[in-house]
């Protein structure tokens, strides 16, 4: 025998292998969410049976976290604005192929410059020119991060994903050195962050609840988008571009310039993020503004299939995961390690489900 | 003959292969022998190629049997096929391009050590060039390959994976006639060396010249097997397509030139080129001091061996290409340098030559393909907005006027066959009554009937007035075409000659180098 048949033989007997499918019909893109789910519920109360809890009431504390009450629900609808805003933004860019992992770089430009605004540029004006101000200064923030990595990709050919992510850093340290330094609250007993922002900087609340405008920013920005994608000649441009740029090169669209149009939008939206987080929850800039949001939502982003609608959706459902596993800590007294846990195993069936979707196993 | 007391190369029975619902292969018969060169000849959608994807082990049959040298054998995945000598060269090679030819014959090379033995292979290379006709640089990398020498590598590479029975999925669409003739010759000492050679092809011509017997498909079944000595072109094509063909018939001694729209040599020059030079991907000088005129209602077809400046010419006319040195003026206008889009709006169309890679995309539907041209214009495009109702209309309409086989207009380009793809490019070429069209192999990969279409609407657009630059490497559809052929050699324009005196004979030596002195021809122009 040789070495190459033996090779041959071997293969003969595994006996799955990976194959693409051909488009998968409606109830397969509807029923694997529902199935991943179902599974990863499943194995993540093995996980806590193994930590020695009761699964069922801990999964009841979740969902009672994130839906039992307004209160829940609110404070799900509270994380879902930055998830939803900075998954439509790096979705966009995901549209033409650029791989912009900036976005949480992006929501800290925006939250700094709206920070600017609102502390130092017009601090004495009345609510709505100073609300205007800051989101401008948001989205100009954000498209400011977002073109640094465009402008390089257009015309020097620098790896988008490298520079974005890299820029991640800088933005974050920046705003640390801000909130410790020049801009720092002198009556902050030392607490690293900035004055209060005037009331006329914070968004408008829903009723005692900490729901803020930024919800109306997020489904705006998806409408838009919608629209954008779906009825623009510029939408159009893009959806060519990404799918074969040889082709848009061919029909004489101008690549260099979207990929820039496009860099900018994506980090906009994310600044908006940054700047709604600041003027609707924080009332200031402070450390750890985000909890990583920025890199969440390019999981938003591709659970969402890049649809507006979808990423809407998505951003509601991480929102809830992430309340849900805050409300365990809190609520039941489990170790920190147990909501970041079960939010994994969700989202690992979820992905997984989605991959089996457009991929499958057959028997050889 | 003697071969039949060897056992059959390959002898598939009933072989049945269904696609979601479409039956590809329908109780499929065919024998292949060693030392014979076997054609497989049948329209676009015949079943040809995915019969011999099931042999390549590509696919699984639904039902039927594969033998092999005499054996039985279930293929579970290419390398089984591999395994028992089979090789196939499909039409999209295999081949990593930033690599060189060397190390793609190692790759997937079983049984190697910790180091690339790349001294070796490339002693073998030079060896199995020399002795097949298959010469090509060891050391080259893949994209600095013409498309010919791509496809001797893809050889190359299956006979030093010891195959015996060796697949060629339409190898002569992308070559030129020299080329074509070389490969003919290296098929035919392959057999002669005891090989089966599969042949699957749409050129009649070829097929009968390289073949020992002829099976024809239709609609997934064979229809015929034949001795090629025992059959004619116009039998075969009948056989084809099921019914008789006029082209076949006027082909034969036909004046290329009708004699409607404007008399060429008296109207204006559409496209000039003066003293054109530009540079290819390896940063080498691909064209050089290119003169060039094409007049109102002319085709002007350009002749040449692949890789001696056609894409480069194609480019640098469509803006795709910067140009180093003289002007390129598209109805009296310098458009040197313009960009694509400017170029375009002058008045040009363009059939490029790969359509997936450049004219289309393949993963977006009709309608996003129909419109790639007019999507900035109304009634398509109102301001910033695209109007739904207006793309719908003129996609329907496009795919009415130029009969465009598909379910409807929401179904990926990807799924059509070649010549519906290349119809529905074509199509949204000349909306708007183009002056200048640039065709570039216009039929390649596309069916016979297809084929015929296309060459209708070249003829009418011609007829309109519209000016046609047509780069081919089949050299008949040069000849069928053109009112005057020039000849691209060495990126120069070594001949350009009116349509009566491009003979084969004398476009095959100008397309060698040859230049018309030397061929004892009068220099025309």
């Amino acid at each position: 025998m040789t070495e190459a048949s033996a090779v041959v033989r071997w293969r003969e007997r595994m006996p799955l292998r990976v194959e693409r499918t051909l488009e998968p019909s409606l109830t397969v893109r509807i029923l694997v969410p529902i199935v991943s789910i179902i599974l990863a519920l499943l194995t993540g109360a093995i996980l806590i049976l193994v930590s020695g809890e009761n699964p069922i009431a801990v999964y009841r504390a979740m969902a009672r976290g994130a839906f039992g009450d307004r209160y829940g629900v609110a404070e799900t609808l509270v994380k879902a604005i930055p998830l939803l805003l900075t998954g439509l933004g790096v979705a966009i860019a995901f549209r033409m192929q650029l791989w912009n992992i900036g976005a949480e770089g992006q929501l800290y430009l925006g939250a700094i410059f709206a920070t600017g605004t609102a502390l130092f540029l017009f601090p004495d004006w009345p609510a709505v020119p100073l609300i205007t101000a800051m989101i401008l200064a948001g989205l100009i923030g954000g498209a400011v991060w977002g073109l640094i990595p465009g402008v390089l990709r257009a015309w020097t050919g620098a790896n988008e994903t490298i520079v974005s992510l890299m820029l991640n850093y800088v933005a974050i340290l920046f705003s640390e050195y801000l909130v410790h330094g020049p801009w720092k609250n002198p009556q902050g007993f030392g607490f690293p962050g900035t004055e209060q922002f005037p009331e006329a900087a914070w968004l408008p609340r829903y009723g005692t609840y900490r729901v803020h405008l930024g919800l109306v920013f997020g489904l705006v920005a998806a409408v838009v988008l919608w629209v954008i994608l779906r009825r623009t000649r510029w939408g159009y441009e893009l959806a060519v571009t990404g799918e074969n740029p040889r082709a848009a090169r061919y029909a004489g669209m101008r690549t260099r310039r979207n990929i820039i149009l496009v860099m900018a939008l994506s980090g906009a939206l994310a600044g908006l993020a940054g700047m709604s987080e600041v003027a609707g929850v924080g009332h200031q800039l402070q450390r750890n503004l985000s909890p990583g949001y920025g890199y969440t939502a390019i999981i938003v982003a591709w659970l969402g299939r890049l649809h507006p609608a979808g990423i809407v959706l998505v951003s509601f459902l991480l929102a809830a995961l992430l309340v849900g596993g805050d409300q365990l800590q809190m609520g039941m007294g489990l170790p920190a390690a147990v909501a970041p846990m079960l939010q994994g195993t969700i989202l690992f069936f979820l992905l997984g489900g989605e991959v089996l979707t457009r991929w499958r196993l057959a028997r050889r | 003959m003697t071969q039949a007391e060897q056992p059959l190369a390959v002898e598939l029975r009933g072989i049945t292969k269904r696609f979601a619902g479409v039956v590809a292969n329908d109780d499929v018969t065919f024998e292949a022998r060693f030392g014979e060169v076997h054609a497989l000849v049948g329209e676009n959608g015949a079943g040809k190629s995915t019969l011999m994807s099931i042999l390549a082990g590509l696919y699984r049959p639904d039902a039927g049997t594969i033998r092999v040298a005499g054996e039985v054998v279930t293929f579970r995945s290419p390398r089984d096929s591999i395994a028992r000598g089979i090789g196939m060269v499909y039409q999209h090679f295999m081949l990593v391009e930033p690599f060189t030819v060397a190390e793609n014959m190692l790759l997937g090379k079983e049984g190697q050590g910790t180091w690339l033995e790349t001294a070796a292979i490339e002693r073998e290379i030079d060896e199995l060039g020399r002795r097949y006709g298959l010469a090509v640089d060891p050391r080259a990398r893949i994209w600095q390959l013409s498309v010919g020498e791509q496809q001797r590598v893809e050889i190359l590479r299956l006979l030093e994976r010891g195959a015996r029975i060796l697949i060629l999925d339409e190898p002569t669409a992308v070559l030129t006639p020299q080329e074509s003739a070389g490969l003919i010759r290296t098929l035919r000492e392959l057999a002669a060396d005891g090989f089966s050679i599969i042949f699957i092809s749409h050129k009649l011509d070829e097929v009968l010249a390289v073949a020992d017997r002829v099976t024809v498909m239709r609609r997934g079944r064979v229809v015929a097997s034949v001795e090629a000595a025992a059959t004619t072109k116009h039998d075969l094509a009948r056989l084809m397509v099921g019914r008789e063909l006029a082209s076949f018939v006027e082909h034969e001694g036909e004046a290329p030139r009708e004699g409607t729209g404007p008399s060429p040599t008296t109207s204006a020059p559409v496209l000039e080129l003066s003293g054109v030079g530009a540079m290819g991907d390896r940063g080498v000088p691909a064209l050089t001091d290119v003169n060039l005129q094409v007049r109102e209602g002319e085709i002007l077809g350009i002749a040449g061996v692949a890789g001696n400046g056609q894409r480069e010419l194609e480019q640098v006319v469509t803006g795709l290409r910067p140009v180093t040195t003289g002007t390129v003026r598209i109805a009296g206008r310098d458009v040197t340098n313009c960009s694509p889009a400017e170029i375009s709006a002058a008045g040009v169309a363009h059939i490029p030559e790969d359509r997936l890679a450049d004219g289309l995309i393949p993963s977006m539907d009709l309608t996003g393909n129909a419109i790639l041209r007019e999507y900035r214009r109304p009634p398509i495009a109102r301001g910033p907005f695209l109007i739904s109702q207006a793309i719908a209309s003129f996609a329907d309409r496009l795919l009415r006027d130029y009969d465009v086989k598909a379910p409807n207009r929401h179904v990926k380009v990807r799924t059509l066959s070649g010549g519906n793809q290349q119809k529905l490019l074509i199509g949204r070429e000349l909306t708007g009554s183009p002056r200048l069209i640039v065709a570039v192999h216009p039929t390649r990969g596309v069916d016979v009937g297809a084929t015929e279409t296309i060459h209708a609407i070249l003829r009418a657009q011609r007829a309109r007035g519209a000016a046609t630059l047509l780069i081919s490497e089949d050299l008949d559809e040069i000849l069928a075409l053109s009112d005057r052929v020039a000849v691209l050699f060495g990126g120069r324009i070594v001949g350009d000659l009116p349509a009566a005196a491009a003979t084969p004979d004398r476009l095959g030596l100008l397309m060698a180098g040859v230049t018309t002195q030397e061929a004892g021809a009068a220099v025309h122009d």
